[in-house]
């Protein structure tokens, strides 16, 4: 399937960046905010926490 | 009933029973997970653990209260059983349903003996049915306070009036005299519903000088009950207990196999297949009447290993995984004395006042009969959110004498710079003619000590 976002795009507000997955249900995680993704922190994949920082943009 | 084997633990909880369950897990070769809030982040047993997720900030609400957090952290890391440790989730039902609704194994009994025992009045109703002697008061919930008025003229003043959803010394106010009952009864029902959100009273005797004297319990899937002897916690401010022995200075052979047989009994009325603990109320001619069940492990029981050489989260983690109990009663035997100080990062010079700060210095006491459980090290930040025990020192002797000796010797090598603690409190307490006696009752503290 496709990715949600590449290095480099240009994403709006309330965007949907990714998912995580957590008990079977599907949690869409939105963009804080308008902007660039300077850079994707985490794998595909890979498990995350609290605290965890997913992606970074640059607004 | 078959053996499931456990090969990833998840403790949920936090302090020094998680680290607690990690060393029994680890000895056991089970690996084990630990979750954590942002403020936990530093402690010991996130640090020892083979993995470790962070489910919240430091709110419990938002962390080791939170289910969903909790059971998504065991699917990503692939656990097959949850240890909730106490306090927090460990009593909760419909969280036990949950974890076994998901294929994972609960560490501890069958959710309905969680709910059994959690609702007061059911839970006396249910050993009284057993043949276990309970405090006399109102059959279930009270319909009212004239139904109470009436059940306190029958067995005497004083009573208290006790909240069916509380527990561990919450939600009790005492009634002196028929005249208070009316005001005192509505005023008990707010609480309740406030606290517990369950106006539900029901009545109970007071015992007047009494002991609080709990029996330990371990059942197994297979039907088997077994007690492990009895702990005196009678040493307690505001229903907290701060120091609890094994055997109890008072508890005659007889009178023990007495409660041992009156708890075993109670635990398989209910079909109690883990570890908890009988809690009864115990008069100065020797009576003892159930008061409740705890339906998990407890802070005390380190005392109860010590004579007995049982490790009790060992055993639970087996039961757990279907396994059948490692002894039988006849097997069980106890030998020495221990006693156990809960060490609490407050300053009983102003009315216990919480200290969360830096552990600048630490020294544990060591040698001969010294325990220590504890989650502090020097550096360690304490974190304000939650509860302020740091750690329980436990003593063990040949007997009561060598137990109180060697207790004194600990105090005293014991250096915990940085929060104020409860250290020096014990060591008054350990040099009170009263407490040396043994002859002491849930009064001492608040009484003798700290008037």
């Amino acid at each position: 399937s496709d990715v949600y976002v590449r290095l480099g795009d240009n994403v709006r507000e309330g965007q949907t960046l990714c998912i995580i997955e957590a008990m079977k249900l599907m949690n869409e995680i939105e963009a804080e905010t308008t902007g660039k993704i300077s850079e994707i922190c985490v794998k595909n994949g890979s498990p995350v926490e609290f605290g965890t920082v997913l992606f970074r943009i640059e607004p | 009933m078959s053996e499931r084997a456990i090969k990833k633990l998840l403790i949920a909880n936090r302090g020094e029973i998680a680290l607690r369950i990690l060393r029994a897990a680890k000895e056991l070769g089970i690996k084990t997970v630990a979750v954590y809030s942002t403020a936990d982040r530093e402690s010991l047993h996130v640090r020892f653990a083979d993995e470790a997720i962070c489910i919240g900030p430091p709110q419990s609400n938002e962390s080791y209260l939170n289910v969903p957090r909790i059971l998504a952290a065991a699917e990503v890391s692939g656990a097959d059983a949850i240890h909730p440790g106490y306090g927090f989730l460990s009593e909760r039902a419909e969280f036990a349903e949950q974890v076994v609704a998901n294929g994972l194994i609960w560490v501890g009994p069958h959710p309905q003996a969680i709910r059994m025992m959690g609702e007061k009045s059911l839970a006396k109703a249910t050993m009284k049915a057993a043949g276990v002697p309970v405090v006399p008061g109102s059959e279930g919930i009270l319909s009212s306070a004239q139904e109470a008025l009436e059940i306190a003229e029958q067995i005497g003043y004083p009573v208290l009036l006790k909240a069916v959803a509380g527990g561990g010394g919450r939600g009790m106010r005492i009634v002196r005299d028929s005249e208070l009952m009316e005001s005192i009864y509505g005023i008990a029902s707010a609480e309740a519903e406030s606290a517990f959100t369950c106006a539900d009273l029901y009545l109970e005797k007071l015992i007047l000088e009494p002991r609080h004297i709990e029996v330990q319990v371990i059942g197994d899937k297979y039907g088997n009950a077994i007690h492990l002897g009895e702990r005196d916690c009678s040493v307690q401010r505001r229903h907290q207990k701060l120091i609890e022995e094994a055997p109890s200075p008072v508890v005659t052979p007889d009178i023990r196999a007495k409660l041992g047989e009156a708890a075993v009994q109670g635990a398989l009325r209910v079909g109690y297949d883990s570890l908890g603990t009988m809690e009864f109320v115990y008069d100065k001619e020797g009576n003892f009447y159930f008061i409740e069940m705890n339906t998990r492990i407890q802070v005390e029981h380190p005392i109860t290993e010590q004579i007995t050489r049982v490790d009790l989260v060992k055993e639970q983690i087996r039961i757990a995984a279907g396994q059948k109990l490692s002894k039988t009663q006849s097997q069980v035997f106890m030998r020495g004395h221990c006693i156990e100080v809960r060490i609490n990062a407050e300053d009983p010079d102003k009315n216990f006042m919480p200290s969360p700060r830096e552990i600048t210095a630490l020294h544990f006491p060591g040698g001969p009969g010294i325990r220590i459980d504890s989650c502090a090290y020097q550096g360690f930040k304490i974190p304000p959110y939650y509860d302020s025990m740091i750690g329980k020192l436990i003593v063990f002797g040949a007997d009561r004498t060598e137990a109180l000796a060697r207790m004194r010797r600990a105090l005293e090598e014991s250096i915990i710079e940085g929060p104020k603690t409860t250290i020096p409190l014990f060591q008054k307490i350990m040099n009170n003619p009263k407490f040396i006696s043994g002859n002491y009752d849930t009064s001492f503290l608040e009484s003798t000590i700290l008037k």
